[in-house]
């Protein structure tokens, strides 16, 4: 008896220090030890702690993870949470005042805004696009290393005008590659999505009468390969030779990239150039002084920038009667828009950091945010 | 053999009930209390199947009243020019196809199968396979799902190259066979194989039951093996084959994972069994819809689950009444 009490009480010490090691080795701090790590929070950074809410675009799901992570490790007091809702659901949670911020594909527009006004002390909103993705052309044709397309063949194919690999119109833009004689099996997602609504948005404006539809989150041409997800796209690229489409660059894997083409160079997707193209493109008018949202110029002639992205917007308030709430608001978003929340959101969804024009005029948005009446 | 032993059951629980008679008050509140949860039990099934149905009903209201003009203003994915019922349609006939395809690819099988571990395995090895098909309808659907995208969807791609190629003049084969092969005829292979356990269980149950006066004495006549099968296994088994397939039709009716990760979708009324981008289920696209659809959006996915329950109930109240029309005659009384 006194036994088994001697060795359960040694098992519980022994637990607890292994979890205390633990925690020590999962901090960012390299040079802190076990004690003070433990303690550290409770001397230094006592000020924030609480619940924050959002909610909004799945696209944000995966960076907002690294997001959640990052911030906790320097405030471990604070619970973030995000509800990966949808673009719409989250503005909607936001304007009700549901959730403390959103993310979304989209900005607020004017009946929004108009809600906005009400639901945030002061009437205004912020809404900064803190994360910009590109978008890769992927193809499944193993002996050719490099295509261009531009975005009139790019149209022909998608909307299935372009049915064979060796078409002129393909050849006439890669004369070094040698393109076999193969059906094209254009692949795009079944569900509706944020990437499909870029993709088509860039063939719209870009193309001309190569494609002949609107810009939507659901593909407009039925009857080919679709599957759900990114993933799911990818797969079934990797599943098919001949086989083409659309996801988020990070996830292309061994697939080819297609290189686009941009005035009269092509480009490859980068993290760089995918920043470069929203920090050129010109900021819509008419707005608050904070509210940062950028009309993506698709059709940009500007060398080393790749149109293709989405373009993910946070949105919050720039006054928060709640005191509290205004202070993690603006911690967070702080911490979102910093150097390092931009590297962990690069890392954790391969999304692009922004340029430093734009985080100085984020940073001073952010800046902005009031708490209290 | 069996009737003995049902016999003997009534008669001898009075007796056992009886025997403790000074402690009969509280056997008597327990017996009734048995009788009360036992009779709610059953009155819950009924009350579930009344709440799903007034649940479907109700939300699926808005899109049942609402114009097609409306649906199609307010819904993104939902087609131009069409109504609700339009939008339905090619579901259904997608979900049927599938389960129709899937059940001529699993019933012969399964009865194979069956037959072969009730009537041609030694014993040791019918058991030990018994059990493994058993094992088989444990396995979660989206395992299957997994399995048939990744793994046998580009095995089959051949065959189906083939068979659009050598039987490509019958319309349901017409190529050129989709590469890679994310068609409704890869699906129903998938939801063949996971509907395969459940008919072959219950196709062996069946076959055990058979007669055995009747076996031997079709055997004492001279006939083979096969020939005693034909005669005596077979037609007594006839209405537990037909409920067994029933069962395994309901299952392929409601899959939803394994079609989500197999097929390329489509709305069409298409026979063309090799192309993608043809069909649809109404399970699967439910579950792909649902996430990013608007409260109408969500209204007419349910009314396409309303049609489901509709056509699963349809299924199996049809198996009832063939089974219930053939009992007389199976000799399973």
């Amino acid at each position: 008896m006194n036994v088994s009490l001697h060795r359960r009480v040694g098992a519980i010490a022994l637990t607890g220090a292994l979890a205390l090691s633990l925690a020590a080795c999962g901090s960012d701090n390299p040079v802190g030890e076990a004690g003070t790590d433990v303690d550290a929070p409770g001397t230094t950074e006592t000020e924030l702690s609480g619940d924050l809410a959002g909610a909004g675009a799945s696209t944000q799901e995966a960076a907002m993870g690294a997001w959640r992570a990052g911030f906790q490790s320097t405030y471990p007091d604070v619970t973030v949470a995000y509800d990966p809702v949808g673009s719409g659901g989250g503005r909607t949670q936001f304007l009700n005042g549901g959730v403390a911020f959103a993310g979304s594909d989209a900005p607020l527009d004017e009946d929004e805004l108009a809600q906005a006004e009400e639901r945030c002390a002061g009437g205004e909103v912020i809404e900064i696009p803190l994360y910009i993705s590109p978008i890769a052309v992927i193809y499944n044709l193993p002996d050719v290393e490099q295509l261009n397309l531009s975005p009139e063949v790019l149209a022909g194919i998608f909307n299935r005008q372009i049915t064979t690999w060796d078409a002129p119109e393909i050849a006439a833009d890669n004369p070094d590659a040698t393109l076999p004689d193969l059906p094209i099996t254009p692949v795009n997602r079944s569900d509706e999505s944020g990437t499909t609504e870029n993709f088509t948005e860039y063939l719209a404006a870009t193309a001309g009468d190569a494609w002949p539809h609107e810009a939507s989150g659901d593909w407009p041409v039925s009857g080919g390969q679709s599957a759900q997800g990114t993933s799911g796209v990818v797969q079934t690229v990797n599943g098919g030779e001949g086989t083409i489409g659309y996801a988020d660059a990070s996830q292309a894997g061994q697939l080819g990239t297609a290189r686009i083409k941009v005035g009269e160079e092509w480009v490859e997707y980068s993290p760089e150039a995918s920043a470069a193209v929203v920090a050129a493109s010109p900021r819509a008018e008419g707005r608050g002084e904070h509210d940062i949202v950028v009309e993506l110029d698709r059709t940009t002639t500007e060398p080393g920038t790749y149109p293709l992205v989405l373009v993910s917007y946070s949105i919050a308030c720039a006054g928060y009667e709640d005191e509290t709430q205004g202070e993690l608001v603006q911690a967070f978003l702080g911490y979102v828009v910093s150097e390092e929340g931009q590297e962990a959101a690069a890392g954790a969804a391969g999304s692009a950091p922004i340029s430093e024009e734009l985080r100085s005029d984020a940073e001073a948005a952010i800046e902005a945010i009031t708490a209290g009446a | 053999m069996t009737t003995t032993t049902r016999r003997s059951q009534p008669v001898g629980s009075p007796v056992g009930e009886r025997t403790p008679r000074r402690r009969r008050w509280p056997e008597g509140r327990a017996s009734r209390a048995f009788r009360w949860l036992s009779t709610g039990a059953g009155a819950l099934i009924l009350l579930v199947l009344a709440a799903v149905a007034l649940f479907l009903m109700i939300r699926a209201w808005p899109a049942m009243t609402a114009g097609g003009d409306v649906l199609a203003d307010e819904i993104s994915w939902f087609p131009d020019d069409s109504s609700l019922l339009g939008f339905i349609g090619p579901l259904v006939f997608g979900t049927l196809l599938a389960a129709a395809l899937a059940l001529v690819i699993a019933t012969p099988i399964s009865i194979g199968i069956a037959l072969f571990i009730s009537h041609y395995a030694p014993r040791r090895l019918a058991n030990g396979l018994g059990y493994m098909v058993d094992l088989l309808a444990a396995i979660p659907s989206v395992i299957y799902g997994l399995w048939g995208a990744i793994w046998l969807a580009p095995r089959l791609e051949p065959a189906w190259q083939w068979l659009s190629g050598t039987l490509g003049f019958i319309p349901l084969f017409a190529g050129p066979a989709s590469d890679p092969p994310r068609v409704i005829l890869t699906v129903a292979v998938v939801l063949g194989a996971m509907i395969l356990p459940i008919i072959t269980a219950v196709c062996r149950e069946v076959f055990l039951q058979a007669p055995r006066l009747h076996e031997e004495a079709a055997l004492a006549l001279g006939a083979t093996r096969w020939e005693m099968i034909r005669m005596a296994v077979l037609p007594f088994g006839r209405s537990g084959i037909v409920s067994a397939a029933m069962l395994g039709l309901g299952r392929a009716l409601g899959e939803t994972m394994a079609v989500l990760m197999i097929l390329s979708p489509g709305a069409l009324y298409s026979f063309n069994l090799l192309r993608a981008g043809q069909h649809q289920t109404i399970a699967a696209n439910i579950a792909l819809q649902f996430p990013e659809a608007n409260p109408l959006g969500v209204s007419a996915l349910i009314a396409t689950g309303l049609a489901l329950f509709v056509i699963t109930l349809a299924v199996n109240m049809a198996a009832r009444a063939i089974v219930a029309r053939r009992k007389d005659f199976s000799g399973a009384n």
